[in-house]
């Protein structure tokens, strides 16, 4: 089976190196890429360092969706059967990826989520509780998906979904659209709880509080698109 | 009906003239479609016989109910700024879509690049 790991990193030169290396320690036979989104320090050099690391470099800063976006465009172009979504930033645990790939590898789903608030409640701070529940609701509201971790970033896809997803924003607001393709596709889904990392860093790389309005606005737009 | 005596009503029939001819340039340049044309079309010409003859916005007024014809002019022009708002932040966004397909695009075609620069030299 044909695995990808894709590490969307933007300004993550701080900590890259360890998660690149602690992926290849749990899962050395996947293919690991890199979507260096225009990041302004030496991401790319020290991804690049890491032996059978690719790198895709945006030239520019264009978002999380659409690194995202890129490194499932590669795994489609590349015809991987299977792709894992995973934060650059340290926060969720590499030895996680055989316990999320299992009910695709089992054809019990085609998108699996590692859920943080399944498993580790006590061990997400309260304003990112809220948030995350905030954003749950507000994938309900929108796409009429129910889930308990709207905005993990540690994902699994099937060839199926790599195939046929197509989002459509670029920022943070795509942790929600992803539902909304999952609803038009009629995708079969799973959570699997996983364990998190809160550091100071983690926290300061994650999601913005503040960017919840912002986040509502583009997914109206998108409606519109 | 009146005629033209304020020097605002010449001024503002001016400019709505002149933002007309505009509209049918940009229709003879295919710049935009019938749709388009039609709609700046009316809203020009509806603010341009509002200007010519006031008289008419009040009898909009009292056709739908709200008293004075100035208020009709406001509660359009509100209505229609946030229409017009609403479309650019729509056209931003493809616009930002496409930049990150640009983006896309070169990123993985450079990828391929490198790929296949690392087998040729990994060959020799």
């Amino acid at each position: 089976m044909k695995c990808l790991i894709i590490v969307p990193a933007f300004n993550e030169a701080t900590v890259l190196q360890q998660v690149l290396l602690s992926i290849k320690k749990n899962v050395p036979s996947f293919s690991i890429l890199v979507v260096n989104d225009g990041s302004s320090d030496n991401t790319s050099d020290i991804a690049s360092k890491v032996k059978k690391v690719r790198v895709a470099n945006h030239p520019i800063n264009r978002g999380l969706g659409a690194a995202i976006n890129t490194g499932l465009s590669f795994a489609k172009k590349n015809n991987f059967d299977l792709a894992v979504t995973i934060d650059a930033d340290g926060q969720h645990d590499p030895k996680d990826i055989k316990k999320l790939i299992k009910p695709i590898i089992n054809n019990q789903a085609d998108i699996v989520i590692g859920s943080r608030i399944i498993s580790t409640l006590g061990q997400i701070p309260l304003d990112r509780i809220i948030i995350i529940k905030a954003s749950n609701f507000l994938t309900w509201l929108l796409y009429g998906e129910t889930t308990t971790d709207s905005l993990s970033g540690f994902r699994a896809f099937s060839k199926k979904a790599i195939k046929s997803i197509h989002l459509k924003t670029d920022r943070m607001e795509v942790s929600n659209e992803l539902f909304s393709e999952i609803n038009r596709l009629k995708l079969k889904v799973k959570e699997v709880p996983i364990r998190v990392i809160y550091t100071n860093y983690s926290r300061s790389k994650g999601q913005k509080n503040t960017n919840a309005i912002s986040i509502i606005f583009k997914l109206m737009l998108r409606l519109f698109r | 009906m009146n005629i033209l005596i304020l020097p605002i009503q010449v001024f503002l029939s001016i400019v709505l003239l002149f933002a007309i001819s505009r509209v049918y340039l940009r229709l003879k340049d295919k710049v935009l479609s019938i749709g388009e044309f039609l709609f700046w079309i009316s809203v020009f010409s509806f603010a341009l016989v509002g200007v010519i003859e006031p008289q008419f916005t009040t009898y909009i007024a009292q056709m739908v109910g709200i008293g004075r014809g100035t208020d009709v002019v406001i509660y359009i022009s509100i209505v229609l700024l946030f229409y017009l708002v609403f479309r650019t932040n729509v056209l931003i966004e493809n616009t930002r879509h496409d930049i990150t397909k640009l983006v896309r695009k070169i990123s993985l075609s450079n990828l391929d690049k490198k790929s296949s620069r690392d087998k040729k030299s990994s060959k020799k």
